[in-house]
């Protein structure tokens, strides 16, 4: 630049930063151009992707790559937000699993009927069983979390109960496939943006509250239990949802519901796309899940790459892609005369 | 003190104690923490709790508001047994704390974090401090009770995250936290300690404050000085027992508490370094 004399450079979100949040953005297009952009290439990317991809496989892959967003963003809200680091994915989408399952064979109810039901009915349950647990914080949490899909999947196995190791067959699939990935990814979309407002409510602070302290909740007056009993009731309905569309996308129910992939993948999407940010762990499964099944080539090798990745991403940007992309975003400059 | 500044204290309120500890126990372990303390605390009073380290005092504190399960004993308030209740509970008739070691929220700012205790039911009950039964938008009530307990309304203070507070401001907010409850009782966890002199020269009339409008505090401290100040009774803890109590003349004046306390050397002389 020739004429430095008379530009600067400037943060372009420097309008934004000074305001309180809330009373923001509203004076110029720019900046309301500015804040809204990373949302709306989340939800156009997310609506577009299912039309750019080729084939009904790539389309299923992200069909159930958002299933393991939904995980995701439970965990992520439990343990950032909360404060109960669940290792009991696999539980909240066998429970709903089964659930939509057993709605959709015995009383013959359909999709649009059960996924609903499963989610609502299934995080109660799923709450109940919890609820011993819900006093225990951090790692004692995550350990018994742990147990419980473990405990049901061999339950059902050695009592021979729910078709055992069969699994229930015979359910019934969406009505049309584009209706099942535009409702899945529909579903996401507003549970992500739902949640994000929820833990800048005020019952979401006291969540952020139970997170930080605890005994001052209690001080205060509050069942400390209470809400955490809430905070898990939304998470495992989440699950739950996901479970009952997996279901019916499979037209099967089994034990494999209950596989610790639903556990352990979206932990490491949510290390990798940055905890605490929500939106984070869902750009961590639509990285993880697609990888995982372009490696399928190499065979047992898969994992070894799969770790490598990340692996590398924990060294490299341990911080998360959305808290660094978050950061870099809010470092462009622009020009600006003096 | 003047009976004019509380209209809502009943005239019998000298002789019925608002909160009666009986013969509170506490072993953890083999370690006797507390071992029988009564006690009563009148409404309106200020009443110092003092003693060496270790003499149980947080344990009273904890065993009052239900965090710690007694060994055995009673406590009573207003009459009522509230032996059995959880933390939550007796917090919601009325009995706050602060807490010893500060943990704000740290990463709210600090109107956010009284704002989480105006969502309890005792604030939505009472409308927090100097609400009229009703509970306005929290945000706003919030930076009100902040304004009143020395955050500078205009100043960029209230809106600070929590983790970067001094310690002085963080002492207010925990006095602030108990007070967004509109409560009968604080009891205070040495709000003194950790603070400068003229932090505390400016907390001493606040303390003040808070027993003109009629809310009877329990103080635990080390800044005997201070306390002296304001407690109108002070008891004296050793080895989990209650040693004595009475004014801060009389206490200081009797022979055990020189020895428990100070060990042989002349109050005087300890006053002079406290």
């Amino acid at each position: 630049m020739g004429n430095n004399t008379q530009r600067r450079k400037e943060r372009i979100d420097r309008g934004i930063k000074v305001r309180t949040d809330g009373i923001y953005a509203l004076m110029s297009i720019r900046e309301l151009s500015y804040l809204a952009l990373p949302r709306l290439v989340l939800i156009f990317g997310m609506l577009v992707l299912p039309l750019l991809l080729p084939g009904m496989y790539w389309q299923r892959v992200i069909t159930i790559t958002c299933i393991y967003a939904l995980l995701a963003l439970s965990f992520d809200f439990l343990a950032h937000f909360v404060g109960l680091v669940s290792l009991g994915g696999a539980f909240f989408v066998g429970v709903g699993g089964y659930m939509a399952a057993i709605m959709n064979t015995t009383l013959g109810l359909p999709p649009w009927a059960t996924v609903p039901l499963a989610a609502l009915a299934g995080g109660g349950i799923c709450t109940l069983l919890l609820l011993p647990c819900l006093p225990l914080r951090g790692v004692y949490f995550a350990i018994v979390s742990l147990m419980y899909p473990l405990f049901v999947a061999r339950l059902i196995e050695a009592l021979n109960i729910l078709g055992g190791t069969d699994g229930i067959t015979g359910i019934d699939s969406f009505t049309n496939r584009w209706a099942e990935q535009y409702f899945i990814i529909g579903v996401l979309l507003l549970l992500l943006f739902g949640v994000r407002r929820l833990v800048n409510t005020d019952i979401g602070l006291v969540l952020r509250g139970v997170k930080d302290n605890d005994q001052a909740i209690r001080a205060s007056g509050m069942n400390v239990t209470l809400y955490k009993a809430m905070a898990v009731y939304i998470a495992s309905a989440m699950g739950c949802l996901g479970g009952a569309c997996l279901v019916h996308i499979y037209m099967w129910s089994g034990i494999s519901q209950f596989a610790l992939d639903f556990s352990i993948l979206p932990i490491a999407a949510t290390v990798i796309g940055g905890g605490g940010t929500l939106v984070g762990p869902v750009l961590g499964c639509l990285i993880l899940v697609p990888i995982s099944e372009l490696l399928r080539d190499f065979g047992t090798l898969r994992i070894v790459f799969y770790a490598l990745i990340l692996v590398a991403f924990i060294i490299f940007r341990s911080e998360g892609i959305m808290v660094y992309g978050r950061r870099k975003y809010q470092q462009f400059e622009r020009w600006t005369r003096i | 003190m003047n009976p004019d500044m509380k209209p809502d204290m009943k005239p019998d309120a000298e002789k019925e104690p608002i909160l009666r500890v009986e013969k509170v126990s506490k072993a953890f372990g083999g370690i006797q923490a507390l071992n029988g303390v009564s006690f009563e605390v009148h409404a309106g009073e200020i009443l110092g709790i003092i003693g060496p380290n270790g003499s149980g005092k947080t344990t009273v504190v904890n065993c009052i508001t239900g965090f710690i399960k007694k060994t055995s004993g009673h406590v009573f308030f207003r009459g009522r047994d509230i032996s059995d209740k959880p933390p939550h509970k007796i917090a919601d008739m009325g009995i706050t704390r602060t807490f010893q070691i500060m943990r704000p929220y740290f990463t709210l700012p600090a109107y956010k974090n009284l704002v989480i205790p105006l969502f309890s039911p005792r604030a939505k009950r009472t409308g927090g401090w100097r609400g009229g039964g009703r509970l306005g938008d929290r945000n706003t009530v919030s930076i009100d009770i902040l304004e009143e307990i020395g955050f500078e309304r205009d100043s960029y203070v209230p809106y600070k995250t929590a983790s970067t507070l001094p310690t002085g401001y963080l002492k207010r907010l925990e006095l602030a936290r108990c007070l967004a409850l509109k409560p009968e009782i604080i009891i205070c966890d040495e709000v003194f300690s950790g603070l400068s002199m003229s932090e505390i020269a400016s907390m001493v009339p606040l303390i003040e404050r808070l027993q003109m409008e009629g809310i009877t505090l329990i103080m635990i401290e080390h800044r005997l000085r201070e306390l002296f100040r304001v407690a109108n009774r002070i008891m004296v803890l050793n080895f989990g027992e209650k040693l004595t109590e009475g004014s801060s003349e009389e206490v200081m004046a009797d022979e055990r508490v020189r020895e428990a306390y100070f060990g042989s050397q002349k109050v005087e002389e300890v006053m002079r370094h406290a």
